[in-house]
């Protein structure tokens, strides 16, 4: 039977926990009798017949008919999956969208329909790589499609192929992919990593083009986003549902499908990341050793291939098909039972160790504008109720921030580091000066297009993911980080966690209680 | 008198171009740079005054010259020995306080001018600077009839004299002659910036360095061309600082200044080339790389404007032929004629443009004249070290 999720207050018995650290860790001490840790759930048990699984939930779908009654032939058919994003660490293959597409494919081919065409959900994400296309839909649905075009990436810069199906009474307007737009049947496949992911958030913002994506990705949706996992006080999923509504009357019929995974994020030997520092064995304590060590030896380059090449064991935990509402529904109960860690109020500082991957550096660098929105955007994010930390409160993050950049894959990021935020960094002034120039630039247009480059919007983006993190926060200290990249970013350079803890006392005093959440594994705090 | 004064010596020179290899100070003690007793120069007639320096500059030029580095094209057109110091604020022997305009013109050599009122750098001939009835020379400082700032004293002509008022500090006056040269290599962006014809953006003028050379140029654009856009390339933190300070809208890193010319002009990137680029670049460094850097940033038929003494450089022109880039130095200072249409000299443009922004700012450390090793060590090294313009200073009671 897993273990739920735990609060461990720090006494001065307990020994230094494990902060993530970029491409590292580092072991830190927290005050005794005023710190405590935050651990995810252990791993619930994965289903054990997932190709079963799958096929019971396409058969049984939830207010919907079953798949196979929707399929005719002459029919239109668009399979639009989640990118490279999802999940994290990437998972050992078979990957879920493969045997999901497998079995919907087989239905189609069983049903006679043969105008298939599969789409990677993209938005303004780059474009995946053909190893990572191969790795999320195998081998066999590659070699299939793609040499006959029948396997693209979502092209929010194309207007050929771009579809406006209307406008909510906010004025918010929906252009999403026209192939998914005209067909008969549009099936989603999901990987619904943490709580926000998923519903109509899949289409509206996947699917949709930088038109779209304005009216929910700008830095008043995301302050008014308590928090991005709870979606009755999400504004962005507020926006998404009403472009949903839009898209029910408007758009195609679609057929939802969404999964869930356990916490199970670190194969051996990383095993030790995801245990608890008191229950570390002879063995743990060994490869924590090897591995920092080494890690911190070999060049960055090589770190980062090491990491980046983990394959997550974490599996399958529910998939449920059908209606989006209802499916995402169940699959948010879903989400919250193997994430979900009762916290009983809210603390002065929140430590954070921000890892080497967020959904936008996979096989790539954490570059100091993913940093911050990793720290304020997804981490701090991860709570429902109330922020871990108070109003006003410190987030401390350590990570060791250096001002590197991945050229192919964020050469709008580049730009916006040496010109946005020597301007300024507070979201709104930047998102009225700034925002269209890249955006419209037509240089990063056409590296979105054909090279494997972010949209040139897409850092405004993420500082924007993590507005509502600054608002709140009275300081942001990084530890460990490139001081003059930091003090770009607009937060406090420490070189230590103790000197982080006396720079933070000027904002919450000399006594203040400290939570750590150690993460991942993905963890959701249910502050009361 | 004692002085610094450069004589002509190959061996020197030659030791001094390896030794600038390892440490300024080696190469200023093992090249051509003496401290020692020279002969005072004399008056040359009507017109002519003896003053003395109050402070004087060091300069890429005079850096040049010392590590050996200068190229062989001054062969004729200076004379040996003689004595550094072309930056300077000085007085005459009644107390007037004057800024140096330090080319050798027409007038000083006693010959007609190239036209009423020129300036001493105006004209087409040069001839004039290694003829009359001077030693040749561009300009004090590199003329043995004149001597130069680096003594207590030098001579000058009328000519080349600026009264200054008194409320304007030295550390300001010493660096109008270096404002003049970034006021007049800013407005030979005019005419390009005048052909501008993308009515959705303001022109661009890329900077490369921002030293005091790239700084003053900076001013000067922001002065005077005030609806450029100005991006910059700048090393040092106390150099960004600056830079913004004097007007510059994008300051970034020297390896970023491509990226930034293209996010201002929206354009692609072809190879090591922009499709499009700024509409002047102003290469206020002088060397093979930024030359090139240079030219793979300007748009076609743009201008590059070579501010920085360059000596040999190798560079690819293939791009310039193609592109039909214009390439201009930028050297000197006379008459300059102004987008409105009108005509003032330079130095009154650029003592106007250093009282307004208090160029002071740039003035980083003064030495006597005796701890010279000391001065260019400090000026070679002056963006590492936090500095921006290193003076010797000559005033009594120093």
């Amino acid at each position: 039977m897993p273990r739920p999720g735990f609060v461990l207050d720090v006494d001065k018995s307990t020994p230094p926990t494990l902060f993530w650290h970029g491409e590292g860790y580092r072991l830190e001490k927290l005050p005794a009798d005023r710190s405590r840790i935050v651990y995810a759930p252990e791993p619930h048990d994965a289903i054990d017949d997932i190709d079963g699984a799958i096929r019971h939930a396409l058969l049984n779908p939830i207010d919907a008919d079953p798949l196979p009654a929707q399929l005719f032939p002459g029919m239109k058919l668009t399979i639009a999956f989640d990118d490279v994003s999802l999940p994290l660490p990437k998972m050992r293959r078979p990957d879920l969208r493969q045997r999901i597409i497998e079995q919907v494919l087989t239905m189609a081919a069983d049903a006679g329909v043969d105008d298939v065409e599969l789409i990677a959900a993209l938005a303004l994400h780059r474009r995946m790589h053909d190893f990572e296309l191969r790795h999320a839909l195998g081998d066999r649905i590659y070699d299939a499609f793609e040499p006959r075009g029948l396997l693209t990436q979502h092209d929010a810069e194309d207007p050929d192929n771009l579809a406006f199906l209307g406008t909510t009474p906010e004025g918010e307007e929906i252009e999403i992919n026209k192939r998914a737009a005209e067909s008969d049947l549009l099936v989603y496949v999901n990987i619904n990593l943490v709580a926000m992911d998923g519903g109509w958030k899949s289409t509206a913002t996947g699917l949709a083009s930088y038109r779209s994506l304005r009216h929910h990705h700008n830095p008043q949706t995301m302050e008014a986003s308590h928090s991005f996992m709870d979606q009755h006080r999400s504004e962005l999923h507020k926006s998404n549902w009403r472009m949903g509504k839009v898209m029910r009357e408007h758009g195609p019929k679609i057929f939802q499908i969404e999964t869930t995974l356990n916490t199970d994020t670190f194969p051996d030997p990383f095993e030790f990341l995801s245990k608890r520092e008191w229950e570390w064995k002879a063995k743990d304590r060994g490869l924590f050793l090897a591995s920092s060590k080494s890690l911190d030896r070999v060049p960055d380059r090589m770190a980062r291939k090491i990491l980046h090449g983990i394959e997550a064991p974490h599996q399958l935990t529910s998939i449920q098909a059908g209606e989006v509402e209802a499916v995402h529904k169940v699959t948010t109960e879903n989400v919250y039972e193997q994430q979900l860690v009762e916290v009983q109020g809210q603390t002065d500082i929140l430590t954070m160790g921000i890892p080497y991957i967020c959904p936008y550096n996979v096989h790539s660098i954490m570059n100091p504008i993913l940093v911050m929105c990793t720290g304020l955007g997804y981490f701090f994010n991860l709570y429902r109720g109330m922020p871990l930390v108070r109003e006003g409160g410190v987030v401390i993050m350590t990570h060791p921030t250096p001002n590197q950049f991945h050229p192919v894959h964020h050469p709008s990021y580049i730009d916006f580091f040496e010109e946005v935020l020597a301007d300024t960094t507070d979201p709104h002034e930047m998102s009225k000066k700034w925002e269209r120039q890249y955006a419209e630039d037509d240089w990063y247009r056409h590296l979105y297009k054909t090279s494997y480059a972010y949209h040139g919007v897409h850092p405004f983006y993420m500082w924007y993911w993590g507005s509502h993190g600054m608002q709140h926060a009275g300081r942001v200290i990084i530890v460990g980080g490139d001081p003059t990249t930091v003090r770009k970013l607009g937060f406090v350079p420490a070189s230590t966690l103790n000197d982080a803890l006396e720079i933070a006392s000027d904002t919450v005093g000399r006594h203040p209680t400290i939570t750590h959440v150690k993460t991942p594994p993905l963890l959701i705090a249910d502050v009361k | 008198m004692k002085a610094l004064f450069i004589d002509r010596s190959v061996a020197r020179l030659g030791a001094a171009r390896i030794a600038a290899g390892w440490s300024a100070s080696a190469a200023t003690r093992l090249g051509p740079l003496t401290y020692g007793e020279i002969d005072e120069p004399e008056l040359h007639g009507d017109g002519w005054h003896r003053v003395h320096t109050r402070l004087s500059g060091i300069c890429g030029s005079d850096l040049s010259m010392i590590e050996g580095h200068a190229s062989t094209y001054f062969d004729e057109w200076v004379s040996f020995p003689f004595v550094p110091g072309h930056e300077v604020v000085g007085q005459l022997d009644d107390g007037t306080r004057v800024v140096l305009e330090p080319v050798l013109g027409h007038e000083a050599r006693g010959l007609p001018a190239p036209f009423d009122g020129a300036a001493p750098g105006d004209g087409d001939d040069y001839a004039h600077l290694a003829t009359g009835a001077l030693e040749p020379g561009i300009q004090t400082g590199f003329c043995c009839s004149t001597g130069g700032g680096w003594a207590p004293w030098f001579v000058a002509h009328d000519s080349q004299l600026h009264r200054i008022p008194d409320d304007m500090p030295d550390e300001r006056a010493v660096l109008v002659e270096p404002v003049a040269g970034g006021v007049h290599a800013a407005l030979l962006a005019a005419p390009t910036v005048a052909h501008h014809a993308d009515d959705s953006r303001p022109p661009v003028v890329a900077v490369i360095g921002a030293g005091t050379m790239g700084l003053t140029t900076i001013a000067g654009l922001r002065r005077y061309l005030p609806d450029v856009r100005i991006v910059v390339g700048a090393r040092h933190p106390h150099q960004k600082s600056l830079a913004r300070q004097f007007g510059a809208d994008v300051v970034v890193e020297p390896d970023g200044l491509a990226r930034a010319v293209r996010r201002a002009v929206g354009c692609h990137v072809i190879g090591d080339y922009l499709s499009s680029g700024a509409d002047v670049t102003i290469d206020a460094v002088g060397t093979s790389a930024t030359l090139t850097e240079a030219l793979h940033m300007t748009r076609p038929r743009g201008r590059v404007i070579m501010l920085g003494m360059p000596a040999s450089v190798t560079v690819d022109l293939t791009g310039l032929w193609h592109r039909e880039t214009e390439l201009k130095g930028a050297y000197t200072y006379g008459t300059e004629s102004l987008p409105d249409g009108s005509q003032r000299r330079t130095f009154e443009l650029a003592i106007d443009t250093a009282n307004d922004l208090r160029v002071e700012q740039m003035f980083s450390a003064a030495y006597p004249l005796a701890d010279h090793l000391d001065a260019i060590a400090h000026a070679a090294e002056a963006g590492r070290r936090g500095a921006t313009k290193i003076c010797f200073e000559v005033r009594e009671g120093i």
